[in-house]
């Protein structure tokens, strides 16, 4: 390979071909049966759990960790997935430090919680490496209901649905299930395709069908699905991104964050994708952390990470920030891009330097950049959808929206963090409230 | 590497002596190894006195003959903490399997190179006259300091008649103590049994035996745990398994309550004691003597992490002392029996009351559930997790201070004098007030 991190432009195979493994490896390897028992001893199985509180999902952190310590991991796990079907990806993926973690009391006391998000992996992998699936479906109520999105929120409605015995049939634009689990997250924080086993093990509950290929307003419309299915469920995500508005934004070389992380988790192989020397991008959240550490990962030599506030004010979190730092990820703050110059592709991005409220202060700085990453948020887009609230579909605490028999939840519903671990509590809130408003209805529609 | 304490160069230290004089019978210090794997030949004790240790006593032996058997699967079991920290060990090894001759041999070699190191032998033959006449003065040709007689072991030789089969009889206490002393000139140590209702009954009979001192406590009857696939106790020989004999930091508190009992029981009172069971830090060894044991024997500690913590004993015994301004063992030994006593005659008028430092607490409400669930009801929380004491419902049981994660945060304060307890409604009066004379006791002495 004669490319290396000093190649000038946008190029593949900056490192070398056996490198590449490593750089993408796991991010927390599993815990060991040792290392678990040593963990879950420090938990002091506390008087209504601060951490319980602060999951999302609200799973009872402390049980499953005792289930741990007295050897019984399996029950640990249904102990997780009862609450969380996705407790396996959440406890990949979740921000523990800002959730459980930060909750702990041994955070409070000595800064070290409990390491509940790997405990909650030792036990999800256990269970999941034997390929059990702990749940049975309740007899069949003759009951169908439509997902829309395969996503965490989709696919956590639907299994709750299916395990209270109505048929799920989930309609899917993309050719893969997953939604951000499989396309949008970081590749070092859900190895070895543990996104789509993480579907297969879930379907293993029977009862849902995944119809690929079909796009709400393009292949379907709600007026159709509330006809053919006895209640919608709209977990649709949000499937556009903000765009910088500034000139020169259709350069090459300037592309959305989101579309890169995508393709990176959908390659086959890391070493054939292309990534440019200096690689500038933009926004403070997770997507733009994700964006900028496995840009870096690619071989980029000088990653910078602009955001316009200061650190306190960026989404992501302080563990993820250090992460981004630890891998060489520069991070620039208050900074906001006022122009991208090049002939054809993306040669410079000029930033001005503003103050905390924004208002600039008239200095510029140049940057190198001949790949600019944008991370500044995602929207949604409607296609025929309930009444929003604000940029989102307005739901109610129970995911119902303003149709009756739609409801809806994840990042595309109003309420609570854009997370996985909170789309999967909304979606199978909203589960719950569907089998309810479907228990004093007749069977099926025609 | 040659590795060195240095003590007597610490920039503190001052006067603390740590030589031993138990029965006439001098140690560099009170770390005994006790009569166990780690004692059974030369090889091991000399490399224990080189570590550090202050004497031995010498694995079991038994009569002349065809040697003991040990069986040939595992002879250990133990209770684990979460990071494998060994809580307690259990054994079903019996007394040494290698031959007399060997044994003697090896025991007069060693204690003709260490002569200013405690060497005792164990002893255990069968409940004759003429076992113990054929076998004491063998043993005393040795030169080693003295004996003790093995009536502790429960498992495997008791069913022999021998062990804690002779342990659990004071009346063979006795009559076997006697014959050592007459057919043995050195001091007589014996070693008793904790699988019994009242350790101070044999204590007496060896005394009445004419011993010069008494050690325990042997290993407890233990099955430490049971294979729940194959059901089978463990250890397991071939799918079967026994009682065995249980030993380590778990045993601690039951050898020193023996102890204590032996200590203030009037028969026994100032009969030297050598205290075994759980040993494991300076600290174990200074609350031991603290009961009054003129010195400890320690096993599990060392099979567990080698003869160099020896070390840590020493250090830490010397800084205590040094601390507390003790010059030598015998200034601390026996100093808390006279404040052990019996629940009749605690102050009944002390009062106390738990107080949270709410700038501790950490707020995991274990205190709460413990309180709330199993105790007085006398802890509240608030909707932001704030605990605190209700003075009118505290009886001081310390359950919150036992269960609270962090140390000192919760503590028990006495109430001062005149003050009123809020949970009785009444003064707290200055005098000592007990059992005896309570007005609720019906057989109260001096009510009036």
């Amino acid at each position: 390979m004669s490319e290396t991190s000093f190649t000038p432009g946008v190029v593949a195979g900056r490192l070398e071909a056996d490198s590449y493994d490593s750089q993408f490896s796991d991010l927390h390897p599993l815990l060991d049966g040792h290392e678990a028992l040593v963990a879950s001893d420090r938990c002091y199985f506390c008087h209504d759990a601060p951490c319980i509180t602060a999951c999302p999902t609200a799973i009872d952190i402390p049980l499953f960790i005792r289930q741990i310590a007295t050897g019984t991991p399996d029950a640990a796990a249904k102990t997780i997935l009862s609450q969380n079907i996705m407790g396996g990806m959440c406890a990949r993926v979740c921000p523990t430090e800002t959730l459980c973690e930060e909750a702990c009391v041994r955070e409070l006391a000595e800064g070290k919680p409990v390491l509940i998000g790997q405990l909650q992996r030792y036990a999800t992998d256990h269970l999941q490496q034997q390929g059990i699936h702990p749940f049975e479906r309740a007899e069949p109520t003759g009951k169908t209901v439509a997902v829309v999105g395969a996503g965490p929120a989709g696919l956590s409605c639907a299994h709750r649905l299916a395990m209270l015995g109505h048929d799920v049939v989930v309609l899917e634009p993309k050719a893969k299930s997953g939604g951000l689990n499989e396309f949008g997250i970081a590749a070092y924080k859900t190895t070895d395709g543990y996104a789509q086993a993480e579907v297969d093990w879930l379907c293993q509950i029977g009862g849902i069908t995944i119809q690929y290929g079909q796009a709400l307003g393009a292949d379907l419309t709600l007026s159709d699905l509330q006809g053919q299915y006895d209640a919608v469920f709209l977990s649709i995500g949000l499937g556009g991104v903000n765009a910088l508005g500034l000139a020169g934004e259709d350069k090459d070389g300037v592309l959305d964050a989101v579309e890169f992380i995508s393709d990176l988790r959908q390659a086959d192989d890391v070493a054939l994708l292309p990534i440019g020397r200096d690689v500038v991008v933009i926004g403070g959240g997770m997507t733009a952390v994700d964006a900028a550490v496995q840009a870096k990962l690619l071989g980029a030599l000088n990653v910078t990470l602009a955001y316009r506030r200061g650190r306190d004010r960026m989404n992501a979190s302080k563990f993820e920030q250090d992460l981004a730092a630890s891998k060489g990820v520069r991070i620039m703050t208050h900074v906001v891009p006022v122009g991208l110059h090049g002939n054809g592709a993306v040669r410079e991005i000029e930033f001005e330097y503003v103050n905390d409220d924004m208002s600039g202060t008239g200095q510029m700085v140049k940057l190198q950049a001949d790949q600019v990453l944008t991370a500044i948020g995602q929207v949604l887009l409607d296609e025929g959808l309930p009444a929003l609230k604000g940029r989102k579909i307005g739901v109610d605490d129970t995911g119902r929206t303003s149709i009756a028999g739609v409801w809806a939840g994840g990042d595309c519903a109003t309420g609570g963090d854009d997370l996985t671990v909170t789309a999967v509590a909304e979606g199978r809130d909203a589960a719950m409230d569907i089998h309810k408003a479907l228990a004093g209805s007749s069977n099926g529609k025609s | 590497m040659q590795q060195w304490i240095f003590i007597k160069h610490w920039r503190d230290h001052q006067m603390a002596n740590l030589e031993s004089n138990f029965l006439g019978i001098k140690s560099p210090n009170p770390f005994w190894l006790a009569s166990a794997p780690p004692t059974d030949k030369e090889y091991n004790v000399r490399r224990a006195f080189e570590a550090g240790w202050g004497g031995v006593v010498w694995k079991t032996l038994g009569e002349e003959g065809p040697p003991v058997v040990n069986v040939n699967g595992p002879r250990y079991g133990a209770i684990y903490g979460a990071d494998r920290r060994l809580m307690g060990l259990n054994n079903i090894e019996l007394i040494t399997d290698r031959s007399l001759e060997t044994n003697l041999e090896e025991i007069s070699r060693v204690k003709k190179d260490y002569p200013n190191h405690a060497v005792i032998v164990s002893i255990m033959v069968p409940c004759e006259e003429a076992a113990w006449k054929t076998i004491l003065p063998r043993v005393e040709a040795t030169g080693a300091d003295g004996i003790e007689l093995n009536f502790g072991c429960p498992h495997g030789m008791s069913e022999r008649g021998m062990g804690a089969a002779v342990g659990q009889v004071p009346e063979y206490i006795e009559m076997v103590t006697r014959w050592c002393k007459q057919y043995y000139s050195k001091p007589v140590i014996v070693k008793l049994t904790p699988n019994i209702t009242d350790v101070r009954q044999p204590a007496a009979a060896a005394k009445r035996g004419g011993a010069d001192a008494v050690s325990l406590i042997n290993t407890i009857n233990s099955i430490v745990s049971v294979n729940l696939d194959t059901m089978s106790p463990e250890p397991s020989i071939d799918g079967k398994g026994t009682h065995g004999g249980y030993c380590g930091p778990a045993v601690k508190p039951i050898a020193m309550s023996m102890v204590s009992e032996i200590a203030r029981y009037p028969e026994t009172k100032g009969l030297p004691i050598s205290g075994i069971g759980g040993v494991t830090t300076w600290r174990d060894a200074a609350e031991f003597m603290s009961l009054g044991c003129g010195n400890v024997q320690v096993c599990t500690a060392a099979m567990t992490y080698g003869f160099k913590i020896v070390q840590e004993m020493i250090s830490g015994l010397s800084e205590w002392m040094d601390e507390k301004g003790h010059t030598n063992i015998e200034d601390f030994v026996g100093q808390a029996i006279p404040n052990t006593t019996d629940w009749q005659y605690l102050n009944l008028n002390f009062i106390a009351k738990a107080v949270i430092n709410q700038d501790d607490c950490i707020k995991c409400g274990r205190c709460y559930a413990a309180c709330e669930d199993t105790s007085h009801q006398a802890i509240s929380m608030s909707e932001d997790r704030v605990f605190e004491v209700i003075d009118g419902e505290c009886v001081a049981c310390n359950l919150c201070v036992n269960v609270c994660p962090v140390e000192n945060c919760i503590t028990m304060v006495e109430m001062p004098n005149g003050e009123i307890d809020p949970r009785t409604g009444k003064v707290v009066e200055p005098e000592y007030a007990n059992w005896t004379t309570h007005p609720n006791n019906p057989s109260a002495t001096a009510a009036e």
